[in-house]
Parts: structure tokens; C-alpha cells; sequence
């Protein structure tokens, strides 16, 4: 509508035609249209422009009050409402004017009441002015009638169309005056109509709270089951999103979890599948259920790739769960472990498994090696996969088997059972999910791999020097978590001989929590050619001074030998 | 403000086409082919209103055309429905019944109408006498120089 500059200067030619307007209404309402236009365009663009056209409301208050009364002007008008057009210009920029200033909206009040009451609403025309209205009622600081529900009761779908709009806009204000029409709203979503359609879902999704959860999610499952292809994946996500604010409680969270896996799985998000997983480990007292449940989903259907994911790797982590038939929520089912076997199998071979679900299948069985007794038949089946064309499969399984040769004794510490995962950033799950049986063997081959050189990091601390052996601590802050305090420590020997099978074991006061992630080496090289290096986690929620007795050891010349400390003065900024 | 203005038939031929805002030949092709297809794909007894990118598109059908309009996501979709209903009345009176074969064979006057109601995306005049009375102005004149060509020509 025309550059700054030239606004500025219209400006006041603008307000000289409102102020002529007045008189000359009818010959000059072209004119007054386009004013009220290039008004409302300034007013949005420039803050000052509001502050110095507010003064005009009185005036423009009067000219829609003259639009309304004036008797039948037939070039203007729109089956019997005089100039819609020009009265919803008006009606917009009275809305801007008044947003955040009371005076203005107190001049505004009784216009925009005597407009709502009086226009008849028969016709689109009268719609339209009504919907204006309701949108200037919302906005500037007054009690809203809340016109919208005699909108959202019409039968006509434009008119269902915009109420639901505007209640998407009260709802982040106006919470409870939304809550009473949730059972229209929910009827919409049986509506025929995809834009209507989509409009319910995102209100019910915004509707949604703790006290009526449980029946909106019904109705939401169902609409999940009946709904076109394109709104799954929003519906999916925006179930989990519900669930997991407001779950009333952690087997119904499963169960719903459950249930949209199975009727939309296909359609779930990428992410959701880690998050899911998380989530059903920090459950810890409902495992047996859910491994169950997935179980007996998994023999109705292996088509849906998320579920077939999540459930596979369930029966990887509590296989030992289902076969040993204890579950108190549910009938426990009889399972063996030949059937477990049997399922996964079918999915290694299946035609529907996608290779990333193919990954967590050969994974799981190999974490059930060390839960199932029947340990030759996963020996063979993962000997089988060694020679698959697909080569991250090949490779799960080469590393697996140099798990069952050479390192057999490393399996039962590597493939036991996960911790409880704090949910620190969005990469934090997913990776410990996708590397579980990766990085374990790759950290093993590297063992005879060249040893870390000697870093040049800052040593903060020296914790212990005894014997030739010296233990440095280097200290950082994890970025998600200002509580937890990184600690790398650094093993170098001095002696002139290696030290061999070295272990690093740490412990700290009950306030803390720590823990110990895998060590670079077991070696620590002589002669200070080399150093093995330690990350250690320690959470201090209560922001106390740092202990710590650390024992390290290790076989130095065929005798092992074994070392205690205590490490009491750690630098204030590593625990603060 | 309103992006733009199409009408097309029900097979999908463009008769008029209004751009209020800078656009490509490539992205213009780009938009009507996606109008063309969603406002077809749509039932007889559904909402006039569709989400498209950052825009709503009103549509509504007069016998064998759609009117689609494509407004920014402030504007009152209603208001939307008026607008269009009103460029068909005005069109009407000129054309006394218009049909789809008027605007086929007086496209100009057809763009000319849309002219002297909406300008650069906002309406212009909303009185429809004086548009009328524009249009007929502009009609005399053109009527009067082909008369003088004619006089030129008999008269050497």
C-alpha cells in the first residue's frame, strides 16, 4: 500500500477526508474505503501511527453507526446490510486500534454490541460481519460474549469452518469458555468435511487436559482409526504429546501407546521410536506387561515397521521376562524360548522388515544370548548373517560373533540389561539405542589397536601418584545438565613395564550419583608412552563439595597389584 | 490483502487470472496448476475455504466456472465470499446474464471490471453504480475512435 515516506505524508491529507467524509458519506465511500484501508495498513506496519490515529475512534464509531441506521442505499448494499465491505474495514481497524487500550475499547463496546445483535444473520453477508465482530470482541479488553457457539451449532460448513478457527484463537487465552463446547467440537471430528476435520483435531489436541483426558483420547483413537492417510501423522504425534502430559496413569500410557502403534503405525514419526523406548524403560515396574503385550501384537502383524521396532527391542532387554511368565496385569501367556527365537527370526527373513528393523531383530537376539539358555542356535543364526549383503547387517553379525569367540568373557557385562536413561537431549536416547550392540564390540576391537597418546589436555587435578602410576582428573559440565559433573580421568605408568587388565573403580557418597562409562584401553603402556582414559558422571542435584575413593587394579609384571585413594579437595568449580 | 484471483472451468481451463503480487511464470504455473487440482478434488456440499502454504483459498462455484481467490491468512474468509459474489454481479449487470462464453469473448472487459473493483489486493470501490457507470465512460470512448477511423478512412 505504498512506501513509509509516502504514508507519512498522506497521513494527514487521510484525516482531513475522514473528517470531510463525514458529511459527504454517501458520494465519497470509495474514497473512505480506501482510507480506512491505507489506515489499517499503517497502523499494523508503525506503532506510532496507532498511538496517533486512536483519537479517530470516536469518529469511525460514528460513521459504522451511521452505515447501520442509514436507511436502504441500493448501490451499496448486500441483501439488506448496507456496505459490508466498508463495515468490516471499519470493524478491523477499530479492532487494531483498540487491542491494548481500554479507552478505545470502551468507545467501541456499545457499537460492537448493537452490530452483533442487529445483523441478521440468514445470509453469508451477515455471517461475515458477525465474524468480524467476534474477532474485534476477542481481541480488544472487553467481556466476550462469546458469539462463536451460536456459529459452531450452524448447519452450514463455512460458518462450522470459521467458529472452529476462532475458538483455535480464544483457546490459548480463554481456556475454560472452549471447554464447554469440547463435545461439539468432538462431533466435528465425524464430520465429513477435511478442512472442518483438520480444524477439530488441532482444537481437540489444544482442548485436552488432565481431568478429561481419558474420554478425549477415545474419541481421538477413534478418529486415528477412521481418518485419511494424511492426518495420521499429525494425529500420532499429537496423541503421544497428550499421553505423556497428562497420562493418568503408566500402564494406560502403554496401552495407548500400544494402540496407536498398532492402528497407525506405519504412519508414526521417525522419533517417536526412541522416545517410546525411553519410555518404556523408565517403567521399570510394568516390563513384563509391556514385553507381553508387544509380543502378542507381534504375532498378529509384523507389517508396522515403529511397532515391530519397539517390540523387538523389548524382547531383546526382557526376553527373560516373557518366557518366564510372570506378569501381573494380565494373564500371563505361555511362551518358549524356541517361539521367541522363532519371531524374531521370521523377522530377520521377512520381506516386510525394512533393514533398520532387521538391525534391532539381529540385536535382540543376540542380547537374548546372554537371557535364553539356548545359546547354539543364536550362535548359528548369528553366523548366518556374517555372509548378508546387506552390510550393516553383515557387520552386527562379524561383531557379534567375535563377541561368542574371542570375548565370550566380555558378553554377559556388555549385553545386560539398560539403565534408566535421563532424558537430556533428543540425540541422548536414540544413540544409546542404535549402538547398543555397536559400540560395545567396537570399543573391544580396538583393544589391540594402538593406545590414546598422550593429551594435552589442562590436568586439573592429580588424584594419585603411587608406584608409577599416576591418575589425573580433567573436569567439565555437561552441557543439558548443569548438575552433572564430567570427569575424565587419565592413567599414565611410569614403570618400565606395562600394566595390564588395569580397572578403574570409583565410589562416592549416597548424595551423588555416579557413572562409569567404558575405558579407552585395559592397558596402560610403560614408560609414559601412552594414557588410558576414563569418563566418570557424577549427578550432585544438592550442590555438595565432591568425595570420592577410587581403587584401582592392575597386573604389573605378573603380580597384581592394587591401589586405594581418597580424592577430597576437588576445585569448587567442577561441583559448583 | 488478496494474492490472487483465478477462474477456471470445470475441466480445468483458465479463463481469467489476477496476480496482485510479483511472481514468476514458473511459480504463477506452479499456483494454478495446485488450485486447479485441489478446488476440482473437492466434494459439492463442503466448506468454500482450503489451507494452502501460507494462504487461505476461497472457492466458490457459479454453474460451469470456479472463482478461486487466494487471501492471507488475516483476511475474513466470509468477507472473501462477498467479494467474489460481488465481482459476479457486477460482471452480470455489464454482460445482462453473463455465461461462461461472455467472458471467453470480452475477457478484456472482464479484466477491466475486476480493475475498477479491486486495486493492488484491497477493494477499491464498493459501489456498484459508479463501476458501472466507469465501464460505460470507457465503452463511449472506444465506440467514438472507431467511428473517427472510419470517417478517416471514407473521407481519405
Amino acid at each position: 500500500m505504498g512506501s513509509s515516506e509516502m504514508c507519512r505524508d498522506l497521513a494527514g491529507e487521510v484525516e482531513k477526508l475522514l473528517k470531510t467524509s463525514n458529511s459527504y458519506l454517501r458520494k465519497k465511500v470509495g474514497v473512505l474505503h480506501t482510507s480506512v484501508v491505507l489506515l489499517t495498513e499503517m497502523c499494523e506496519r508503525s506503532p506510532d501511527m496507532l498511538a496517533h490515529f486512536r483519537k479517530l475512534v470516536p469518529q469511525l464509531v460514528r460513521i459504522l453507526k451511521n452505515l447501520i441506521m442509514s436507511g436502504y442505499s441500493p448501490e451499496h448494499d448486500v441483501s439488506g446490510i448496507s456496505d459490508p465491505f466498508l463495515q468490516v474495514r471499519i470493524l478491523r481497524l477499530l479492532r487494531i486500534l483498540g487491542k491494548s487500550d481500554d479507552d478505545s475499547s470502551e468507545a467501541m463496546n456499545d457499537i460492537l454490541a448493537q452490530v452483533a445483535t442487529n445483523t441478521e444473520t440468514s445470509k453469508n453477508v451477515g455471517n461475515a460481519i458477525l465474524y468480524e465482530t467476534v474477532l474485534t470482541i476477542m481481541d480488544i479488553k472487553s467481556e466476550s460474549g462469546l458469539r462463536v457457539s451460536r456459529f459452531l451449532l450452524n448447519n452450514d460448513k463455512n460458518i462450522r469452518y470459521v467458529a472452529l478457527t476462532s475458538l483455535l484463537k480464544t483457546v490459548q487465552t480463554d481456556h475454560n469458555a472452549v471447554q464447554r463446547h469440547r463435545s461439539t467440537i468432538v462431533d466435528c471430528l465425524k464430520d465429513l468435511d477435511v478442512s472442518i476435520k483438520r480444524r477439530a483435531m488441532e482444537l481437540s489436541f489444544a482442548l485436552v487436559n488432565g481431568n478429561n483426558i481419558r474420554g478425549m483420547m477415545k474419541e481421538l483413537l477413534y478418529f486415528l482409526d477412521s481418518c485419511d492417510p494424511e492426518f495420521k501423522a499429525d494425529c500420532a504425534s499429537g496423541v503421544f504429546l497428550a499421553a505423556e502430559k497428562y497420562a493418568p496413569s503408566k500402564r494406560w500410557h502403554i496401552d495407548t501407546i500400544m494402540r496407536v502403534l498398532t492402528t497407525a503405525g506405519s504412519y508414526v514419526r521417525d522419533d517417536s521410536v526412541p522416545n517410546l523406548i525411553q519410555l518404556i524403560t523408565n517403567s521399570v515396574e510394568m516390563h513384563a506387561y509391556t514385553v507381553q503385550r508387544l509380543y502378542k501384537a507381534l504375532l498378529d502383524d509384523i507389517s508396522q515397521q515403529p511397532l515391530v521396532q519397539v517390540a523387538s527391542w523389548c524382547i531383546g532387554e526382557y526376553g527373560d521376562l516373557l518366557v518366564s511368565g510372570q506378569c501381573e496385569e494380565e494373564e500371563p501367556i505361555q511362551v518358549t524360548e524356541d517361539e521367541v527365537l522363532d519371531v524374531l527370526e521370521g523377522l530377520l527373513v521377512s520381506n516386510l522388515s525394512t533393514p533398520v528393523t532387521r538391525g534391532y531383530a539381529l540385536t535382540a537376539i543376540m542380547k537374548l544370548s546372554t537371557r535364553f539358555s539356548s545359546v547354539n542356535r543364536i550362535k548359528k543364526v548369528v553366523s548366518i548373517y556374517g555372509s548378508s549383503i546387506d552390510v550393516e547387517l553383515q557387520q552386527r553379525a562379524v561383531e557379534y560373533n567375535a563377541l561368542f569367540k574371542k570375548y565370550d568373557h566380555m558378553r554377559p557385562a556388555l549385553l545386560e540389561r539398560m539403565p534408566i536413561m535421563e532424558k537430556t537431549s533428543t540425540n541422548g536416547p536414540t544413540e544409546i539405542v542404535q549402538t547398543n550392540g555397536e559400540t560395545e564390540p567396537s570399543v573391544v576391537e580396538t583393544k589391540h589397536l594402538p593406545p590414546v597418546t598422550q593429551s594435552t589436555n589442562q590436568v586439573d587435578q592429580t588424584a594419585l601418584k603411587n608406584n608409577g602410576l599416576k591418575i589425573d582428573f580433567t573436569f567439565e559440565r555437561a552441557n543439558p545438565n548443569p548438575n552433572v559433573a564430567v570427569i575424565t580421568i587419565h592413567a599414565s605408568n611410569l614403570t618400565e613395564a606395562d600394566m595390564t587388565d588395569f580397572v578403574f573403580q570409583a565410589a562416592v557418597p549416597k548424595t551423588f550419583q555416579l557413572q562409569l562409562l567404558s575405558p579407552s584401553s585395559n592397558v596402560v603402556p610403560a614408560l609414559n608412552q601412552g594414557t588410558v582414559t576414563q569418563v566418570i558422571r557424577v549427578l550432585n542435584s544438592q550442590k555438595q563439595q565432591l568425595r570420592m575413593r577410587i581403587k584401582l587394579t592392575y597386573t604389573l609384571k605378573g603380580s597384581p597389584v592394587q591401589d586405594l585413594a581418597e580424592v577430597n579437595n576437588f576445585p569448587p568449580q567442577s561441583w559448583q | 490483502m488478496m494474492r490472487f484471483l483465478l477462474l477456471f472451468s470445470r475441466q480445468g481451463k483458465l479463463r481469467l487470472q489476477k496476480w496482485y503480487t510479483p511472481l514468476s511464470e514458473r511459480e504463477k504455473k506452479k499456483i494454478i496448476r495446485d488450485m486447479t487440482t485441489m478446488v476440482l478434488a473437492r466434494q459439492p456440499r463442503t466448506c468454500n475455504f482450503l489451507h494452502w502454504k501460507d494462504l487461505k483459498i476461497i472457492y466458490k462455484r457459479y454453474a460451469s466456472l470456479y472463482f478461486c481467490l487466494g487471501v492471507e491468512s488475516e483476511e475474513n474468509e466470509l468477507l472473501g465470499l462477498e467479494v467474489i459474489h460481488r465481482y459476479v454481479e457486477l460482471l452480470d449487470k455489464y454482460f445482462g446474464n453473463v455465461c461462461e462464453l461472455d467472458i471467453i469473448f470480452n475477457f478484456e472487459k472482464a479484466y477491466f471490471i475486476l480493475d475498477e473493483f479491486l486495486m493492488s489486493g484491497e477493494i477499491q470501490e464498493t459501489s456498484k453504480q459508479t463501476i458501472n457507470r466507469c465501464i460505460e465512460n470507457s465503452d463511449m470512448l472506444q465506440e467514438d475512435y472507431n467511428n473517427e477511423w472510419y470517417e478517416v478512412e471514407l473521407f481519405g
